[in-house]
């Protein structure tokens, strides 16, 4: 009995998202080994091994690696999975394309976003935009599953080394390649594993006016930032900023949602938030329903006040 | 080149659903359905390419009750040409889904699907890859831009850090994510214009495929709750009230 989890990261760095996912991983109950599939990628797999719980690194340094592209890295997973009873990643934008590949080849129904382990088939995972929860047990032989890593703590990292094992590539059913990318830059605290984080809705009206008040709110209070579909849509944030049901799950410690009305859609996304702050000059607009802290008003009245008022207290 | 369109028919977006008391699933009964939103979305990008001149046939296929042929017409409404009912009760998980579209796929040979990302109830986000994998094309997930070459198209995905771009090599499954583009609604006419298209019939057992669930489900529970409600009546009494939180460390 092992499990094999898929690491995260974008060739220089292991992502918060795979010490989430190995929480998941551990409480499967078998011994974990983590594989690295990158070019170059040796700082990853070093991160990788100091990890708890981590019984071995495996590393697939190779430029068919490269860019994490499904085809390569679900054909490396497969050759590895006969050592294997479960594969698992995170739930993140290159998990969700990776594994349900695998499983296919596998001839296994993926168990997606899994949000609670109870045993090494029984699961927990939301449907309907999070407002149900199913139970399910798998009776596939191999499990197949991605993690929702706002529903797991990092494992912690710093202990005794894993061993970093090489392992040979897989042929590369050459299918498809890498042709560019655009890749939001940002000193700010990333989405997934932010403290704390500030999102905006349609209300912000435009780009500037998305930047001039949702930007200085979250510096001062050191979060991430995040955005409604409709702002999104809009071109007030980039696409990657976009919290819900289709978007990215979070659970900070605080989320403030400045000018966001509450969809169905969009609270899937932040309700497991510790606190919620909402910001609404409609009284009735239903993220109050979820809001530990509600306050009435026109956000760009609000905001600046707030934003001041924040940083004082944080000195 | 042909463009196979698959549709899946599910509880319309803006209903909140409420678990049936015994927890034995979602209570589905008189609740509006509709097309998955980003199966309207495929639909709509494979009538663009159909437009472009760079595809010549839109099949529209769904799994599913009779009630999915209603689907298969929304689609055929907006100017889709043709569609496929493969008929199923009960829950068709996404392996199985993706082996009865391969098998669809195997008859229609189409040059190209393009499929949303997730369907809305199961929330999922498998087939697509599954249906690739199966076919052994590749695939372009989450995608908000489509390109058309020779012999391979590109594609721009939608991925946590920004935007990724690929070069597939056609065939090709692609999966849309929603800012591909705005879907159109059908036209009074057009609509009539559906009720003429074919729907042919197909079944599982046609197909060959054993559609038996893998997962069991043994409970479907409500999300736990929370109690907001609170509201607050200044900033002042805000950055209070986070302060005594411990929020704001
Ligand atoms: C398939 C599908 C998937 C979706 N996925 C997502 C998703 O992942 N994430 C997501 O967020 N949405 C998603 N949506 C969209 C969702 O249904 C809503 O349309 C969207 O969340 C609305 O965004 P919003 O709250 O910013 O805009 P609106 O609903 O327009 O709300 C704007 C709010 O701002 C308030 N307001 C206006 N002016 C001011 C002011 N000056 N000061 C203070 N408040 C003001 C208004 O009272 C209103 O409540 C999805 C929808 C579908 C169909
Ligand atoms: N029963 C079905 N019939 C037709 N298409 C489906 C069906 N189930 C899923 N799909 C397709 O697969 C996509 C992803 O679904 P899922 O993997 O269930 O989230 C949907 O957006 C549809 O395009």
């Amino acid at each position: 009995m092992t499990t094999l989890l898929l690491a995260e990261h974008d060739g220089k760095r292991l992502d918060d998202a795979t010490a989430r996912a190995l929480s998941a991983a551990k409480a499967l109950g078998a011994p974990v080994h983590v594989l690295v599939a990158g070019q170059d990628c040796a700082a990853v797999a070093d991160a990788a091994a100091a990890l708890d719980g981590v019984a071995k690194v495996l590393v697939a340094d190779d430029a068919r690696y490269a860019h994490a592209l499904a085809e390569p890295v679900a054909a490396l997973m497969v050759q590895l999975a006969p050592g294997y009873d479960a594969l698992v990643a995170a739930a993140t934008s290159s998990g969700k394309n990776v594994m349900p590949r695998v499983a296919a080849l596998l001839d296994v129904m993926q168990v997606s976003d899994v949000i609670k382990v109870l045993g090494p088939d029984r699961f927990e995972r939301p449907i309907y935009a999070g407002n149900a929860v199913q139970t399910v047990r798998s009776g596939d032989a191999k499990k197949v599953l991605t993690i929702r890593t706002a529903a797991f703590p990092s494992a912690a990292a710093g202990g005794a080394k894993a061993p970093v094992e090489p392992v040979q590539a897989a042929a590369d059913p050459g299918l498809s390649s890498f042709a560019g990318e655009a890749l939001s830059q940002s000193a700010r605290p990333e989405l997934g594993g932010a403290k704390a984080v500030v999102s905006g809705g349609r209300a912000l009206g435009s780009a500037e006016k998305f930047k001039q008040y949702i930007e200085p709110l979250a510096d001062a209070l050191g979060a991430a930032v995040g955005a409604s579909r409709a702002a999104v849509d809009a071109g007030y944030a980039p696409n990657d900023f976009q919290v819900g049901q289709t978007g990215k799950v979070v659970a900070p410690g605080l989320y403030v949602a400045v000018g966001i009305s509450g969809a169905i859609q969009h609270l899937a996304g932040m309700k497991d938030s510790k606190i919620i702050v909402a910001i609404n000059k409609d009284e009735e607009a239903p993220i109050f329903q979820v809001a530990d802290f509600g306050l009435v008003g026109d956000l760009f009245d609000i905001v600046p006040k707030l934003t001041e008022a924040i940083a004082k207290a944080r000195g | 080149m042909k463009v196979l369109v698959p549709v899946k028919r599910v509880v319309d977006a803006n209903v909140k659903i409420r678990v049936k008391p015994d927890q034995s699933g979602v209570d589905l009964a008189n609740v509006k359905m509709a097309m998955n939103p980003f199966d309207e979305i495929a639909v709509e990008e494979a009538l663009r390419l159909r437009e472009a001149g760079k595809a010549t046939e839109v099949v529209a296929v769904s799994i599913g009750p009779a009630q999915a042929q209603e689907t298969i017409r929304t689609a055929l409404a907006m100017g889709a040409d043709r569609g496929i009912h493969v008929a199923a009760e009960g829950t068709v998980e996404p392996l199985a889904v993706a082996k009865l579209l391969k098998a669809v796929a195997d008859r229609e040979q189409p040059g190209l699907i393009v499929m949303g990302k997730q369907a809305i109830d199961d929330d999922s986000n498998q087939t697509g890859q599954m249906l690739a994998a199966l076919l052994g094309w590749p695939q372009g997930t989450f995608a908000s831009k489509v390109a058309i070459g020779d012999g391979a198209v590109e594609v721009t995905r939608e991925v946590d850090g920004g935007l990724q771009t690929l070069s597939l090599k056609l065939p090709a499954v692609i999966t849309t994510d929603l800012r591909l583009n705005e879907p159109r609604y059908a036209s009074l006419p057009n609509i009539m214009k559906a009720k003429k298209k074919t729907i042919d019939a197909l079944t599982t057992a046609e197909l060959g495929v054993d559609v038996t669930p893998r997962l069991t489900v043994e409970k479907t529970a409500p999300p736990p709750g929370r109690q907001g409600g609170v509201k607050v009546a200044s900033v002042e009494e805000l950055v209070a009230k986070l302060k005594e939180a411990g929020a704001l460390a």
